[in-house]
């Protein structure tokens, strides 16, 4: 399957996206990103395309429109859709593409002495640049005092640096924050403090080997990236797993959700103090991989999955270990939600704190717990049933305005709908291979290597080819712990991909941070950054 | 009180020498600065966290500013945007300290060989440990941690370590 996309020239692509925005209701904009066609076996005669992902608001249509481009400039979409800002400076960094009318065109994952732009097929992979010097960010922040009409002398400001080595900045997340007392007027972030370069990573590696880049993503739900990545390249093939392995990844990945919202959860909560709660959230997870590296060999990182299915079946005995860990991750859900739920403290915290209006989170590109907490009801196992989402019995958690109390609490929820997916996936899992059967995807046995001229001959292919997928373009999405988790992918036919980018939710996430924590205190702020779970793996990639 | 009375003190005075008292002391008392950027500083938390527990190892007074502590543990992957945060970092922490690396990343650059990528902490700074696992489980940490306890005992307790270090951005 390959997705289908328009072609459009330079000049008629802003008109075209307004109108698909305003007559047609495309109030989504998922993502944008280039390709660079240096390095093309029949390059065009154009060296960069662009490539723009949009929604409909009823989450039911997608159009992506490319554009082939004569100058390395593009007018910038910035003022159609909040999410375009960071959006535009990252294709700018990364292949030095001028978004003409931006009002920030700077760097935002390489570091300001870096030079060149790293995703350019001329640009060498290992070649690496020291940064001696941290920016100041005032460049960002004095256009924005100027705009509140603020004076840093006249009105008293201060301006204090919350990061990127902060114990709730998450490690890696930088921001500025100009305070009139304890109230924050005006903030900027900086991001790419782990900027690992996953994007140029994946054009040398082969699509099974990328498997545990992709753990490290969003590194609290690895399998779910793994599945979500895997998914994808299966698409493209036109393949899909026999039923068994359906219901595994479906187990699975509702398994990390889980993982992922107690570790959103718990680090949340220690952040505001209730520190008991990190505890009973931390202890089940510990449960959950326990059971995760018996299955994988791993804790955190499993690497479980291949393209056209994952590395072995369950093992003797995993119902029961499943049903534990349920069992102790319910107990401290309930008994989490016991301390919590009543309490004035966290309710007074929480409330109202940095609400997101259901058409600002779709403007900066919300998706997820997030985006639900808004009031928006999208989430891909819905609305894109995949995976026979639709026949599980499960609710979509909804919030209604959007506040840090809102985030937190649906997630509380989700965490009791996918252990509900859970319970039915272990009651129905059909019998059967978890795997495709096809040779040219798939390794053979051990025994078949070591025993016969054929099974060697295939494994060879596979190691040194890797899985060949049909030349094309494709954008696959996934319903992740976080949010969409999408990777558009460009194939010439061989086993390694020619681009892979990835539509990473926290990345649109923390890119309205900024504007959430306005008018709010230092205090709320940290809340507020634990409440939208940004995965600085996934974010910064 | 009769002082002649020495067999008195026998019981009541312990001679030693200082380098073995503050020994004792430090042993038990490492306070580590966690410079926690990626997966692996999700493991550290489960370090933290009370299956592994770590405060049964004297090391749990986990500090959030580098004054007040005096071993580092970096756990994750630390880019060339990172490398001049850690650096001021590990200025920052008083004499004498003591670095883990944990993990692949932070010790060798892990298997991101690549344009963005510190291939190693030490080309910033000197390490005394290095823990090898993408991430190194729990049960790792803790012993790299004993493991700087043993380190601790042979040391010249008030000397200044790693004075000839040269790091990459030590000349700038
Ligand atoms: S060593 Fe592995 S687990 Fe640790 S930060 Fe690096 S990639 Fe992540």
């Amino acid at each position: 399957m390959i997705s289908n996309i328009i072609t459009l020239q330079a000049s008629q692509l802003f008109e075209t996206i307004k109108h698909d925005k305003e007559e047609l209701g495309f109030t989504f904009l998922l993502d944008i990103t280039a390709t660079d066609n240096l390095a093309k076996t029949h390059p065009s005669s154009n060296r960069f395309e662009l490539i723009y992902i949009l929604r409909h608001r009823e989450f039911l249509e997608t159009h992506i429109y490319k554009v082939f481009l004569e100058e390395e400039e593009i007018q910038s979409i910035s003022s159609l859709y909040e999410s375009a800002d960071w959006a535009e400076r990252e294709v700018y960094d990364q292949y030095g593409i001028n978004f003409l009318g931006h009002s920030m065109l700077k760097r935002l994952l390489n570091h300001n002495e870096f030079d060149g732009h790293p995703l350019r097929k001329d640009y060498e992979i290992t070649q690496g640049q020291l940064c001696t010097t941290s920016q100041d960010l005032m460049d960002e922040m004095r256009p924005l005092l100027k705009e509140k009409k603020l004076d840093m002398n006249k009105d008293d400001l201060m301006v204090i640096n919350l990061g990127p080595s902060h114990p709730a900045s998450h490690g890696t997340i930088r921001t500025l924050a100009a305070l009139d007392g304890e109230k924050i007027v005006a903030a900027a972030c900086e991001i790419g403090y782990l900027h690992r370069g996953f994007e140029k990573s994946c054009e040398n590696h082969n699509y099974n080997q990328i498997i545990p880049y992709t753990d490290r993503l969003n590194y609290c739900s690895a399998l779910m990236n793994n599945i979500a990545f895997a998914k994808t390249v299966e698409d493209m093939l036109d393949i899909t797993l026999p039923d068994r392995g359906i219901f595994i990844r479906v187990m699975l990945s509702e398994l990390s959700r889980i993982i992922d919202h107690l570790v959103c959860l718990s680090a949340g909560l220690l952040d505001m103090g209730a520190q008991t709660n990190y505890w009973y959230l931390f202890n089940p997870r510990n449960d959950a991989y326990d059971f995760l590296s018996k299955l994988t060999g791993a804790r955190l990182t499993n690497s479980f999955m291949r393209i056209g299915g994952m590395t072995h079946d369950l093992y003797d005995g995993w119902q029961s270990d499943l049903e534990d860990v349920l069992t102790k991750i319910d107990f401290g859900v309930t008994e989490s939600l016991k301390m919590i739920q009543t309490n004035r403290i966290y309710n007074d915290r929480l409330t109202d704190i940095s609400p997101v209006s259901a058409e600002s989170a779709m403007s900066y590109g919300f998706t997820g717990p997030n985006l639900r907490a808004s009031g928006v009801p999208y989430d891909l196992r819905f609305t894109e049933p995949h995976y026979f989402y639709d026949t599980f019995d499960f609710n979509m958690v909804v919030g209604s305005v959007g506040d840090t109390y809102d985030r937190m609490m649906v997630r509380f929820d989700e965490i009791n709908e996918s252990m509900k997916i859970i319970k039915q996936a272990i009651s129905r899992l059909p019998g059967g291979d978890v795997n495709v059967s096809d040779k040219s995807i798939i390794m053979p046995s051990k025994s078949c290597v070591y025993g016969g001229i054929e099974g060697m001959m295939n494994q060879f292919k596979l190691v040194v080819d890797g899985v060949k997928v049909p030349k094309g373009e494709h954008y696959g999405a996934f319903e992740a712990a976080n949010g969409e988790l999408g990777f558009y992918i460009v194939s010439d036919g061989s086993g390694t991909p020619y681009k892979v980018k990835v539509r990473a939710p926290s990345f649109y996430h923390i890119a309205a941070y900024p504007q959430l924590i306005e008018n709010y205190q230092v205090a709320d702020a940290i809340l507020t950054l634990g409440s939208l779970n940004i995965i600085a793996g996934e974010m910064d990639r | 009180m009769d002082v002649s009375n020495t067999h008195l003190l026998d019981e009541a005075v312990v001679t030693t020498t200082i380098d073995a008292v503050v020994d004792w002391g430090r042993e038990a008392s490492l306070w580590p600065f966690v410079f926690g950027t990626a997966c692996c500083a999700i493991e550290f938390m489960s370090t933290a966290a009370s299956r592994y527990d770590i405060s049964r190892f004297g090391a749990e007074v986990l500090r959030f500013s580098p004054r007040h502590a005096d071993l580092l543990i970096v756990a994750g992957t630390v880019s060339y945007k990172q490398a001049p945060i850690l650096k001021q970092i590990y200025d920052q922490m008083p004499e004498p300290k003591w670095v883990i690396a944990v993990g692949a990343c932070a010790s060798t650059g892990g298997f991101y060989d690549n344009y963005t990528t510190l291939q190693g902490i030490d080309e910033i700074i000197p390490v005394d440990i290095y823990v090898a696992g993408c991430p190194p489980r729990p049960e790792a940490i803790l012993d790299s941690v004993m493991d700087i306890q043993k380190q601790l005992k042979h040391e010249e307790k008030f000397a200044v370590r790693n004075t000839d270090f040269k790091g990459k951005l030590d000349d700038i």
